[in-house]
């Protein structure tokens, strides 16, 4: 390919004419086309984080458990006995949007890899999957295709689905968003990493062959979609989840011994951002010869074997001497293995193509020396709390809102959706999706994984900054209410424009937020990964930050799950009940009000609260418990209801001023327990002993929520109008 | 009591049945798809999974593979061969059942607890087991089963039919038939009952913190009938 490269091709390329003068200056030179596409791939971005990595600094990312922070293919922790969990969540929405089926996909797929570089056997993966209001005429389709394309993936690999979260919301008309997370299993003392070290040291490629599919994907991701998005088809990779089985086995074989000396997977801008990133983690210079490389099809140019997002394949730095080894193991797999390559003391990447040298960059051209930005950003007010006439709550009728809240698109039950994917494989899940955080156990241990994906855009869009903070504290209560002990996060954070002050301010208090709560929690954030530019014709998404959370079960069968258990059992919820209207699905649902701050967050609270539930649970004391979230106490009592089977007799409560508020208010920190009777005084005694509010809710039986003759609802109607929503929408 | 799973590329409940069999005492040995025998065994399993990727019709990539000339063999003298959701595929593409397994209905994938009616204890599979209903686990896109109507009348006349889907009450109806499959079936036997194939995985249930323990009973079962 002979183009002549202009400011105007470097602007196609999705560089600015700053960027493409700072990269003439860089060489001396101007660049010749595959230099230029290297640049850009390298300066977007989804791949320089240009616009966050100020900002991403300021993230709580250490502690104890904490092997591997941010920076690597994915965080891991530790978990005792030599045990460590490899985990990481990513955005796949701009491709998902384009084509559904296999930008779900190859999301899935992605993370996947992720994992299993660093030597992992992937465990458990779940996903956090954002859609336009159930009107918009895309939704049903898009709804349909990551569904599909999630399960594909996922269930061919042999890796169960254990939880998620699904929301609608007519900001994501435009842009949907699909967020894949992967936890692997990795013996601590055999990870691997992809700094590369040593002069010579062949390089080598593995996997499926490149063909001319995803060039562009990660420039794609990094602009936003106007009317032309249908020719931006081609820039989606398409999936084949049996090589990548292929590959997982064939990884972890060659891993059982010394050979690799570094692993990385091509993700993102995937030749080029691979070899460059090894490369530059290891202070080294890559020589690659580009007619080497497996492709698929014929006649392809350097630019795009050096931008093709192929799926499945892996770069690998080999110990010398172990090559025919390794290709014997890869043979087995009846995968591609090619040397293409070796480590330089250039510091500079070299392709040659033809025998002639098409590519000279000297590696921190592209790395250390990519663009950062400090953008401009607007703080957001903390929005008047609203005034609610109470006098119109006379008119409302407490069963026609509690039914119409349980069928929210929002709330209602999402078993259409985790019913296509396969969620038991490798027979060690323990917690279904549908509870507070899915549950595996370490294969062959006492111990058991709890995770969780959760986010909060209408409390990030009204307040960034207690948003942030309130989706951590969501996150750590959703492990603790399965009785597990939260120990890191991940985060996905997907925003509009950065070029917009108004984005870039969410995105930067979103991230004072989680930081903040992290901190004071103990619980940090080892990987992640932003997706901006989550707009179309200028209109972007509400802020959106998803947090996986990780935590540890010491002993599985202190398990505990969120419905109720026996007749007869006492109900407590546990936390302070204000009554905080503004922001929630009452307000937006029942009144038809969508202003008003988010719920605050008090950290000590949190910290104090989920410390004594975990302690509770852990001595066997309550029998079910769950979180109070969206939709309040009365939602999450009826869930506990109607995934149990059992009914509650609500008590008169004393000094109640307004049963609305009561029950439908979203204030934070709170946990609805059953207690066997017996246990009374001895959960009395540690709540009051830690300066623990507490309400006695009501007593469990047979059939009705009941409530001071105001609610006497069968659990069949509750179950119904919860069960119905999604199935009923997806058949029509 | 021996075992051999076979591992074709693709399978993925291999482990989770080497698991299932070594946990109620089989000696089981992993047995790769491009060897040319089987070690000794009472039994082979055909495990579930994605033979191959299944991107023709599922399992007949896996019927064509080095290894299956040995499984057929061993069946054909009589040798117990359990094939499980992939497995039951294959074994009805190699020709050792009766039959196909079509796209689910609703044309979704199903993972979910399903109940089964054991509809013949006269074999080894099943002889023994005390109780009529199951709740076993199943996961697939493709257990529609389908076959001839003489084919049909054959599986009835010989007591082939080996577990149909119900409801927790026994009831076969079409409320509790997930996939569309004639006649409920979610499991059939070779005419000499030493073939087995069906959807539901046992090996998903096989301890009280799983999806259930019914997988316990099939294995329990199944070793001691051997």
């Amino acid at each position: 390919m002979t183009i002549q490269v202009t400011e105007t091709v470097a602007i196609e390329h999705g560089l600015n004419k700053d960027e493409f003068s700072k990269i003439c200056e860089l060489l001396k030179r101007i660049p010749n086309i595959t230099e230029l596409a290297i640049f850009s791939a390298m300066w977007n971005e989804h791949c320089s984080y240009k616009s966050s990595r100020k900002h991403l600094k300021k993230l709580h990312t250490k502690g104890k458990q904490v092997i591997q922070g941010p920076g690597e293919n994915a965080g891991i922790v530790d978990i005792g006995d030599d045990d460590a969990i490899v985990f990481k969540i990513e955005s796949h929405n701009h491709p998902s949007f384009i084509e559904p089926y296999q930008g779900a996909a190859t999301g899935v797929g992605g993370i996947m890899r992720d994992v299993f570089t660093m030597g992992a056997r992937p465990i458990a993966n779940l996903n956090s999957i954002h859609f336009g209001s159930p009107q918009n005429k895309k939704t049903k389709n898009l709804l349909r295709g990551v569904v599909k394309g999630i399960g594909g993936y996922g269930n061919c690999i042999g890796v169960p689905t254990i939880a998620g979260q699904t929301s609608f919301d007519e900001s994501y008309n435009g842009n949907i968003l699909v967020n894949a997370m992967t936890l692997g299993l990795v013996n601590k003392n055999k990870i691997f990493y992809s700094k590369a070290t040593g002069l010579n040291k062949p390089v080598i490629y593995v996997g499926s062959k490149t063909g001319r599919d995803g060039i562009h994907g990660a420039s794609m991701a990094s602009a936003t979609f106007d009317d032309k998005i249908e020719e931006k088809k081609p820039t989606v990779q398409v999936g084949d989840p049996f090589t990548e089985k292929l590959l997982l086995e064939a990884c972890l074989e060659l891993m059982a011994d010394n050979s690799i000396i570094a692993i990385q997977d091509m993700g993102a801008a995937g030749l080029t951002s691979s070899s460059v990133e090894m490369a530059s983690k290891g202070n080294l210079g890559i020589e690659l010869n580009l007619n080497k490389v497996p492709c698929r099809e014929e006649k392809m140019s350097p630019y795009e074997i050096m931008l093709s997002e192929s799926q499945e394949r892996m770069l690998i730095i080999l110990e010398n001497g172990k090559e025919d080894h390794a290709k014997k193991i890869f043979d087995k797999w009846n995968l591609d293995f090619s040397v293409i390559g070796k480590t330089t003391s250039s510091k500079k990447i070299e392709l040659i193509f033809n025998n002639t040298k098409v590519t000279e960059i000297p590696i921190n051209l592209l790395a250390e020396n990519a663009p950062v930005y400090d953008r401009k950003w607007k703080k957001t007010k903390l929005p008047q709390k609203l005034k609610f006439n109470k006098d119109n709550f006379k008119y409302l009728n407490i069963s026609d809102c509690l039914k119409k809240i349980l069928s929210n698109p929002n709330i209602s039950e999402k078993k259409w959706i985790w019913d296509q994917y396969d969620h038991t494989v490798m027979g060690d899940t323990i917690q279904k999706p549908g509870g507070d955080a899915g549950v595996v156990r370490v294969h062959g241990t006492k111990k058991a994984i709890a995770a969780s994906v959760d986010s909060s855009a209408s409390y990030c869009s009204s307040h960034p900054l207690t948003g942030g903070k309130q989706i951590v504290c969501e996150s750590w209560r959703n492990l603790i209410s399965v009785g597990a002990k939260p120990i890191a996060i991940t985060n996905c954070l997907n925003f509009g424009n950065p070029e917009k002050e108004k984005n870039m301010g969410e995105f930067v208090e979103c991230v004072e937020g989680i930081a903040e709560a992290s901190k004071y929690l103990d619980f940090p954030v080892v990987s992640g990964n932003v997706s901006f530019y989550n707009e179309t014709k200028d209109k972007g998404i509400k802020p959106t930050p998803t947090i996986g959370g990780v935590g540890l079960i010491q002993n599985y069968i202190n398990m505990t799950t969120m419905e109720f258990k026996n007749i007869g059992n006492i109900v407590y919820v546990i936390g302070k009940t204000e009554g905080h209207l503004d922001q929630s699905i009452f307000a937006k649902d029942i009144l038809n009000e969508k202003k008003g701050p988010p719920p605050s967050v008090n950290l000590f609270n949190e910290k104090n609260i989920g410390e004594t539930i975990l302690k509770l649970i852990e001595n066997k004391l309550v029998v079910s418990s769950h979180d109070v979230s969206l939709g309040g106490i009365l939602t999450a009592v009826s869930k506990m209801c109607i995934k149990g089977n059992k009914g509650i007799k609500i008590h008169d409560l004393k000094g109640l001023t307004n049963k609305y508020e009561y029950f439908f208010g979203e204030d934070q920190a709170r946990y609805i327990v059953e207690i066997p009777k017996e246990n009374i005084k001895k959960v009395n005694e540690i709540l009051n002993k830690n300066l623990i509010h507490f309400d006695d809710l009501g007593i469990i039986q047979e059939k009705n929520v009941s409530f001071n003759g105001d609610i006497n609802l069968p659990i069949e109607e509750l179950s119904d109008v919860h069960k119905y929503w999604l199935k009923g929408y997806m058949d029509n | 009591m021996k075992s051999s799973v076979i591992i074709f590329p693709g399978s993925n409940c291999d482990r989770d049945m080497d698991v299932a069999l070594k946990k109620f005492g089989f000696k089981n040995t992993m047995v790769w798809h491009n060897d040319q025998s089987i070690p000794k065994s009472d039994l082979i399993v055909l495990p579930g999974g994605f033979s191959y990727g299944d991107y023709l019709r599922c399992g007949s990539i896996a019927s064509k593979s080095k290894i299956i000339h040995s499984v057929i063999d061993f069946a054909n003298s009589g040798g117990l061969v359990l094939g499980i959701c992939n497995g039951f595929q294959i074994l009805t593409e190699t020709g050792l059942l009766p039959g196909i397994l079509q796209q689910n209905k609703y044309l979704n994938f199903i993972c979910k607890n399903v109940f089964v009616k054991v509809k013949d204890k006269n074999n080894k599979y099943f002889k023994n087991i005390k109780k009529e209903i199951l709740e076993l686990h199943i996961a697939h896109n493709e257990g529609n089963f389908f076959c001839t109507e003489k084919e049909l009348k054959n599986l009835e006349d010989n007591n082939q039919i080996a577990v149909t889907y119900c409801n927790s009450n026994g009831l076969e109806d079409d409320k509790s038939n997930p996939n569309g499959a004639t006649k409920n079936i979610a499991g059939i036997f070779n005419k000499n009952k030493n073939i087995l194939g069906m959807m539901p995985h046992p090996e998903r249930m096989i301890d009280k913190y799983l999806s259930g323990e019914d997988g316990s009973l099939f294995f329990e079962n199944l070793l001691g009938n051997l």
